[in-house]
């Protein structure tokens, strides 16, 4: 058996713990699958160990192969960089287990969407309402991610019922899924009291498009497209993510310059995005000239990656063990000469916001999301950081970031404005990372691929511009995609937006929710 | 305050701040944007956005075809909040099972004559996700939709271009 050195430490907290098998099959992956019985001890033990909240969990239908359902959970071990994957078999006639999340509330929208997508219960789970597939539209007992689903068969349709808050004054606003805004659907439940909101359910899954299902017995190259149309503002980065996994599949070594060329990409899609959010903050709160500046700004970006890489969002930009585009002397000439403009302008428009007082009072200790809760909640990337929960991929997983020393930025406050701040700081730490990348790379080797996938499983993962975007991967013997399963950092996060606006007051949600600017189609999938 | 004014005066009109040719582009079919939507709608087009499961990058693009450089509003095309005010539907993704309803109550919403114009290549048929099991078939075929403009997401240029032709005709 592999990895004694986990298996002591899981023991100190867990003795009972006896593995059926542990492998490390790449050296930041280490697997251990365990009897049912002790699976949930196993994972909370974990949870204990490492600090981490689940990051994923999902099933896989193995009912063909080997009579079984697995249901695989993953933890983040930020320590040595290495990730944790906890997996059992549940023979297909007991479909359900003992629920994790009355204590590790991190799991429990995956056990919902493990219930909706397989069918297997989580016994003991007091929540298990459909996220995706809405009960007004999808028949009961239609498991598309089982192996044998074909079409929707008919069924009794049902209807979601939402928390109620009860009490003298007490009143509902539903708003939603069509907003007033160039935006993405989703369903909004607010109870209230005067002004301050009680309670805030979101209904999302609006734009669920069945993702996971399609990537099946696909390969590579039409797989790729799919992975780049999951999220349209993090193309990069779920294309990057999805080819992560793909390559430690395949063995693929990479180069060095698609190492620092991805890392380039991965900035500047981060930078445009954070732009656009800080312009957006300044939209809701009616101020707006930075608006327009932060647009400006956004579109000069762009325009950079058109110049550069051929497409405004970066897409087929990633391909099997390379990228698809040079960045040669003059390409590396014109992201440096155009990354002084935008930092220039970028300063001038943080300064604006940062020396506007009615800006400043606005987000200051709005939307605050403490620390405990957001640990509960197991929310990640730039909305834990702003909390004080110090996790970025980039920082402890080896590769080009920690040697261009990149510094990890945090807030304490868990408010509108720690979020702010964590966004401008990090657009500034983006600039700084390219200019350092630009000047590393190396020129680009000629290294045929021939974009076929090799047998085998593999957890991919990237920081993006919101938080953590992981890819597992596993691919048959001809090459095919068997199962992929995608967590968008906002998958996480829409719960963190909940907690964070009660007792603020309504007119402060759309800023609430800009602070956090999560993805509608990353979440639902 | 002073922050404001001196970028103001130093920025100018920033609509020339892209590179001249696009700059032309853009001020060629606006103009002809403009002269149209000053024939056809009485001086302004109202669009309401509906994304019906698109992945953001149309959105994104809609949103950059509202920024100061390309800024859509100065030849007549303004983006509304509510359907009681528009004259079209602007419909983006490839249409979730889940927002058939809404999108049928956002067009009944809408005050007649009104028109559909579908964004995207999801939106034509479903793009990419046209076999899905929770995709709801193509937008044309539960909406009247007029125009159709392609790209994945198609570039603010591209929209002002597409809605040209589409008002010549």
């Amino acid at each position: 058996m592999d990895c004694p050195e986990i298996i002591t430490g899981i023991k100190n907290i867990f003795p009972q713990f006896n593995p059926i098998s542990a492998s490390q099959d790449y050296p930041d992956e280490v697997s251990l699958s365990v009897e049912p019985e002790i699976f949930k001890s196993t994972c909370l033990a974990f949870h204990r160990l490492l600090v981490s909240p689940v990051m994923m969990m999902f099933a896989l239908d193995e009912r063909e192969k080997s009579g079984n359902f697995l249901i695989k959970c993953i933890f983040v071990n930020i320590k040595q960089g290495q990730w944790i994957t906890v997996s059992m078999a549940l023979g297909a006639q007991t479909a359900s287990y003992e629920s994790l999340a009355r204590s590790l509330y991190s799991a429990n929208l995956f056990e919902r969407e493990i219930r909706e997508m397989f069918g297997i219960e989580a016994k003991g789970n007091p929540d298990l309402r459909s996220l995706h597939l809405h009960d007004e539209v999808w028949p009961a007992g239609n498991y598309p991610l089982r192996k044998d689903f074909k079409q929707a068969q008919a069924g009794g349709l049902g209807e979601y019922k939402f928390a109620r808050v009860d009490g003298e004054g007490v009143y509902e606003i539903p708003v939603g899924p069509v907003h007033a805004g160039i935006i993405g659907p989703g369903h909004f439940r607010f109870s209230a009291a005067g002004e301050p909101i009680i309670n805030l359910e979101t209904r999302l899954g609006f734009t669920h498009r069945g993702v996971e299902k399609l990537f099946e017995g696909k390969d590579y190259v039409l797989a790729s497209q799919l992975a780049e149309c999951v999220s349209g503002d993090s193309c990069f980065a779920h294309s990057m993510a999805f080819t992560h996994a793909a390559e430690k599949i395949c063995g693929n070594i990479i180069s060095k310059h698609t190492r620092y060329s991805r890392a380039i990409f991965l900035e500047l899609e981060r930078m445009y995005n954070h732009v656009n959010t800080i312009g957006g903050m300044a939209t809701d709160v009616g101020f707006s000239f930075p608006a327009a500046y932060a647009s400006i700004i956004k579109e000069a970006i762009l325009r950079l990656n058109q110049k550069i890489a051929g497409s405004r969002y970066l897409k087929q930009v990633n391909i099997l063990g390379s990228v698809a585009v040079e960045l040669d002397e003059a390409k590396k000439n014109i992201i440096c000469e155009d990354l002084d403009k935008i930092t220039r302008d970028f300063s001038e428009l943080a300064g604006i916001l940062e020396g506007s007082v009615s800006f400043m009072d606005r987000i200051d200790t709005t939307g605050v999301l403490k620390r405990k809760t957001a640990e509960d909640l197991g929310v990640i990337g730039l909305a834990a950081r702003a909390s004080g929960i110090g996790l970025d991929l980039r920082k402890y997983f080896s590769g080009v970031y920690q040697e261009a020393k990149f510094r990890m930025i945090t807030q304490s406050s868990g408010d509108a404005c720690a979020r702010f701040k964590a966004r401008v700081r990090e657009f500034e730490e983006s600039a700084r990372l390219i200019r350092e990348f630009a000047e590393k790379i190396p020129l680009k080797e000629t290294n045929a691929s021939d974009f076929k996938l090799k047998t085998g499983q593999a957890l991919g993962y990237v920081e993006g511009w919101r938080g953590p975007v992981l890819y597992w991967l596993k691919v048959d013997d001809a090459g095919l995609i068997e199962r992929c399963k995608i967590v968008d950092a906002s998958f996480h996060n829409w719960q963190g937006l909940c907690f964070a606006v009660l007792g603020n007051i309504i007119p402060d949600f759309p800023l609430c929710n800009k602070s956090f600017d999560l993805s509608y189609s990353g979440n639902d999938l | 305050m002073f922050k404001i004014l001196k970028q103001r005066a130093i920025k100018g009109i920033v609509t020339k701040y892209v590179e001249p040719e696009a700059y032309g582009q853009i001020s060629l079919a606006g103009k002809e944007l403009k002269a149209l939507i000053q024939k056809r709608f009485g001086r302004s087009l109202h669009i309401r956005e509906v994304d019906t499961g698109s992945c953001g990058g149309c959105e994104s693009e809609i949103t950059s075809a509202n920024n100061p450089i390309y800024d859509l509003q100065r030849f007549g095309v303004n983006f509304v909040a509510s359907p009681r005010h528009a004259d079209a539907l602007l419909v983006t993704g490839a249409l979730s099972k889940n927002m058939l309803l809404a999108l049928h109550k956002t067009y009944n919403a809408c005050p007649e004559p009104k028109f559909v114009i579908t964004l995207g290549d999801c939106a034509f048929d479903g793009g990419i996700f046209k076999d899905s099991y929770y995709t709801a078939g193509a937008i044309k075929d539960h909406f009247p939709v007029v125009l159709h403009i392609p790209g994945c997401p198609p570039t603010p240029l591209q929209i002002v271009q597409a809605l040209t032709a589409f008002l010549k005709e």
